[in-house]
């Protein structure tokens, strides 16, 4: 019998440091039994649970993606008691890795359509996992066109940033790379806040277009009236929730928004699933 | 369905002869005038005389604390960081004297804990052991609201046995094949009489009738999620809480938990630990920011979930038996019952 709450053992293979002020990185992991990395059968959008034993677990959205083979990664952001001990981690650590959990986006439901990805920050993660799902040659003919618009306060808070060089160059995405600000006078894509640029870069939804939006409250609230601007309907805005959560399973109970729980029934939403529900995230 | 009877002289030897194949667990008076269930030493009785127990029996199958699972953060260990499964008994176990209210409350908590995703084995191993042996309510406490809640003082609907005081005697419905393996283990086995069954029939009909206090909810859930959530009302319910967590403790349906992982050197263990929506630690994040940062918002969250969400999720009514415990036991008044009024009415 499964036992949900029990992690697969994982040792750390790799671990990145992303972000000049060393808050971010990301870290591989390689299933001990790689029988389990089967049975960690994902889609982007999905997040885990990661457990270190005597410390705690925390969900984290999975940054690697589907597509690719033999590890799954995730970049976490130093804030808590967990993420601060797993940052002191390194390589050859064992730890344990629940999942995957939760919805991801909805692939399905997204064929054929135009995909827009705004991200701010270090919520870019399930949308890196995202973007090289859908460029890899097996999907990219199922979608249509890209649109990223990812910002973060400065060049070097940028996370991935040689694979956002790497779409720039691409024929098949259109990346609208911004920071706040930056005295780099090499520095050769946008700059001004998340939002303005949305504005500006995005493309209109003639009803055929689907939002994807991972970022702080702040870019999310000035977001969603450029979208809307922009002719998106609430149903084709799609956000990742974030809550204390315990179980990740939709059993523990702390992550309700009304009679959803984040958890389980998230913590991908639409605009329009969310406007009906209890604003308690 | 077959119905028993067993005199009273009688009892206590079928209990001690059930127990060569079962655990018994039963309702016991422990210090400061606190009753809850708990296994039974040898000898020891289930304590009939309490009407409701302070605390729910669900602490049977869902622990206060529960170790979920043990580790090791040995570098020298070859299970270093890895967590184990710990050996645990689910053996058969009856639980005698469960009050029909409770018993249906593990109906409702189980949609929770074995669900079509997943299956909490902690939860469900322990309940798929029990068999459990009601008492019917007889004499029903004031705060007691289960015939209005789908329940009720004779309901079966959670039990495998269900007993009937009648004075001399106990009458002895046989709900389920457990029921029935548990009858058998005892060595009851006398049928009662058409005359015994006249006083079953018009006992329950009694104490139904003893149940004066109700709630009705059907209006709750035809209202708007979020017009109900905007109710001005929330202010004066939630004024005189205390965020206790009284409530929630007490509650048969409640089963919020926490994860805990706790160590001594390099040995540890995860735990499984009772949490309350009451408390602000329940929500916070770790920047800071809490979703449920005021009483009002902790206090509305407990009675929406309970009278609103739980019955627009499942359509099967709400996440209360009517035991009346946590109007009992809240230390500034707070009844639930006023709040339903409220919430299906105004």
């Amino acid at each position: 019998m499964i036992n949900p709450y029990l992690p697969y053992p994982v040792r750390i293979d790799d671990i990145i440091v992303e972000s000049e002020d060393r808050s971010l990185k990301t870290f591989k992991f390689v299933f001990l039994d790689p029988k389990d990395e089967e049975k960690f059968s994902y889609r982007a959008g999905q997040f885990a649970e990661i457990s270190i034993a005597g410390v705690g677990e925390i969900p984290i959205g999975i940054a690697s993606s589907p597509v690719e083979k033999g590890f799954i990664a995730f970049t976490i952001n130093r804030a808590g008691k967990v993420t601060s001990h797993l940052h002191n981690m390194k390589v050859g650590d064992i730890l344990g890795v629940r999942g995957p959990l939760g919805k991801s986006y909805p692939w399905d439901t997204m064929k054929g359509k135009n995909l827009l990805f705004i991200g701010g920050g270090f919520a870019f993660t399930t949308l890196r996992s995202s973007v090289v799902y859908l460029l890899h040659p097996d999907n990219r003919e199922k979608y249509g066109t890209i649109d990223v618009v990812y910002g973060s306060r400065s060049p070097g808070m940028l996370l991935y940033l040689d694979e956002l060089k790497e779409w720039e160059a691409r024929d098949d995405i259109n990346m609208h790379i911004t920071v706040d600000r930056t005295d780099d006078p090499n520095w050769k894509y946008n700059i001004g806040f998340v939002p303005p640029i949305a504005e500006e870069k995005a493309p209109k939804s003639e009803g055929n277009t689907y939002a994807i939006v991972c970022g702080p409250p702040i870019m999310i609230k000035f977001t969603l009236p450029v979208l809307e601007k922009l002719g998106y309907d609430h149903d084709h805005i799609i956000l990742s929730l974030e809550n204390r959560m315990k179980c990740g399973i939709g059993v523990c109970g702390r992550c309700g928004i009304g009679e959803q729980l984040v958890c389980k029934d998230g913590p991908v939403f639409t605009l329009a699933e969310v406007n009906n529900t209890p604003k308690e995230f | 369905m077959r119905i028993l009877q067993i005199q009273k002289t009688d009892w206590s030897a079928g209990l001690e002869k059930s127990r060569q194949d079962y655990r018994l667990i039963g309702p016991v008076k422990e210090g400061n005038n606190v009753s809850k269930f708990r296994e039974l030493a040898a000898g020891e009785e289930p304590d009939f005389s309490i009407s409701t127990t302070t605390m729910s029996p669900k602490s049977v199958v869902f622990p206060q604390s529960e170790v979920m699972f043990t580790f090791t953060t040995d570098s020298a260990s070859p299970d270093c960081n890895i967590m184990k499964v710990p050996e645990s008994s689910y053996s058969p176990r009856a639980i005698i004297g469960i009050r029909p209210f409770d018993a249906a409350a593990m109906n409702i908590v189980k949609m929770n804990f074995d669900t079509p995703d997943y299956r909490d084995p902690y939860w469900c191993d322990a309940y798929e052991a029990c068999t459990f042996i009601g008492l019917a309510v007889t004499d029903p406490e004031s705060c007691d609201f289960s015939t209005s809640t789908g329940t009720g003082p004779f309901d079966i609907s959670g039990l495998d046995v269900l007993l009937i005081d009648a004075g001399e005697y106990f009458l002895v419905e046989v709900v389920t094949e457990k029921g029935s393996t548990w009858v058998r283990s005892a060595g009851f086995n006398k049928e009662a009489d058409a005359e015994s069954i006249e006083v079953l029939h018009s006992m329950r009909k009694e104490a139904k009738k003893k149940i004066v206090s109700t709630v009705a909810f059907e209006n709750i859930n035809k209202k708007e999620t979020l017009d109900l959530y905007n109710e001005s009302y929330w202010d004066s319910i939630s004024f005189p809480c205390l965020n206790c967590g009284t409530c929630t403790y007490v509650c048969p349906t409640c089963w919020c938990f926490d994860i805990q992982d706790e160590s001594d050197r390099k040995k540890g263990r995860r735990m499984k630990n009772w949490d309350s929506c009451m408390f602000p630690n329940f929500t916070i994040h770790t920047t800071g920011h809490n979703p449920r940062n005021t009483k009002l918002m902790r206090v509305r969250q407990r009675f929406m979930h309970k009278l609103k969400y739980h019955q627009s999720k499942y359509d099967k009514g709400i996440l209360c038996v009517g035991c009346g415990r946590c109007v009992t036991s809240c230390p500034v008044n707070i009844d639930i019952r006023e709040v339903c009024k409220q919430m299906n009415n105004s």
